[in-house]
């Protein structure tokens, strides 16, 4: 498993979800499934789902707040790296995208997209983080944004109730005091149990039973590497894949599921957009004193997974 | 450690412990669906110090399946 200690400081986090709604009941009238079954075997009542905009107009959108709550000077920001699947374009990235929307060109600006499915935001900011470390970098804007509705087949009752849009963006810049430990890794997955060619296709139980097992053994491992005690977590943020995964982690860390930030009724699954989006609604909500410690979490398509913890 | 089993299949698939019997299919008989069933499994695990691997957990559909299993390679 790639463990490794780094630093950073989450300067600000910023999110935005499209405005259009789609219902459980609006599925209803799509597919053959009921607001009842969704409900009790995923958590979800509710995802969104873009207007036309792309996913790198949704990573600006993101992005801008982000820039806007902390009054940050964007032209400070000298690495962008995207975490998505469902680029609008082959090339150039979402990431270049960003930057242009954003107005940026600082000399020796760096952008680019990674694609690491469900757990691309935490492979991203493993990324970001270890390009700080450099020196070569100020400040990194790590972006997960995702339009599945392109790519979600609103035929198949199995998978088009799951997905929705959005984009969630956070800042950072190298700080000593605050340490983040990460566990990241890669599980070979031969069979191919999730998998997204023009649409998304998965073995769910299968996908549950290495979800339900990853979530534990990742949260576990970063807690061992950075010796750090569980009871001083403030919150965990899992991906929003599944409510009963979260409830399996839960049970599985014999942690309460009130320490799970969860938001999956609201927007169902928004792959690598999920964790960011969920810890800017967290940093809303929930007060959040200095050196205090989360942990974000995510398991996906590869099988990628990755756990790490952050302290504020 | 029949006992205990049935006592966790009880527990996690909200069933009473008389209605559990060697023969039980836990999605046919039991109600489970194929996520309670994993679920169900991970708890036993936990609870037997075991590890199942992924390839044998879809052949465990019947408690006699499970307790045969534990008895094998607890």
């Amino acid at each position: 498993m790639g463990l490794s200690k780094g630093n950073f400081k989450i300067i600000s986090s910023g999110h935005y979800t499209p405005e259009g709604v789609l219902t459980n009941k609006d599925l209803e009238k799509i597919v053959e499934t009921s607001d009842e079954w969704i409900t009790t075997r995923t958590g979800i009542k509710e995802r969104r789902i873009s207007d036309g905009k792309t996913t790198s107009d949704l990573a600006t959108l993101a992005a801008k707040n982000a820039i806007e709550k902390a009054n940050y000077d964007k032209e400070d920001i000298d690495l962008i790296i995207v975490a998505t699947f469902t680029a609008e374009i082959r090339s150039p990235s979402v990431a270049c995208r960003v930057q242009a929307k954003l107005g940026l060109d600082k000399p020796g600006l760096l952008a680019f997209d990674i694609n690491a499915a469900c757990t691309g935001f935490i492979y991203a900011l493993n990324i970001a983080e270890r390009m700080l470390q450099t020196g070569a970098y100020k400040a990194a804007l790590v972006i997960g944004s995702e339009v599945i509705s392109r790519v979600t087949d609103y035929k198949d009752r199995n998978t088009c109730v799951l997905f929705g849009d959005g984009a969630g963006a956070v800042i950072i810049e190298k700080d000593e005091s605050k340490e983040v430990v990460f566990s990241v890794q890669t599980k070979s997955d031969e069979d191919l149990i999730l998998y997204v060619d023009d649409y998304v296709s998965m073995n769910g139980p299968k996908v549950y039973q290495f979800a339900s097992r990853i979530i534990q053994s990742s949260v576990n491992a970063v807690l061992e590497h950075g010796n750090i005690d569980k009871d001083s977590i403030r919150k965990i943020i899992p991906h929003q894949a599944n409510i009963r995964i979260i409830q399996s982690a839960s049970k599985a860390l014999k942690m309460p599921m009130d320490s799970f930030y969860v938001n999956i009724h609201k927007y169902g699954n928004t792959s690598a957009a999920s964790i960011p989006i969920a810890l800017d609604e967290m940093l809303e909500t929930e007060k959040i004193n200095s050196g205090d410690k989360i942990i974000l979490v995510g398991f996906g398509a590869g099988l990628t997974s990755g756990a790490c913890s952050l302290t504020f | 450690m029949k006992e205990q089993l049935i006592k966790i299949i009880a527990e996690e698939l909200s069933v009473e412990e008389k209605d559990i019997t060697l023969e039980s299919d836990l999605q046919e008989d039991l109600g489970a669906d194929s996520l309670d069933a994993i679920q169900l499994i991970m708890s036993i695990e936990n609870e037997f110090d075991v590890t199942v691997p992924e390839s044998e957990i879809d052949h465990l559909k019947k408690v006699s399946d499970i307790l045969k299993y534990l008895e094998e390679n607890k």
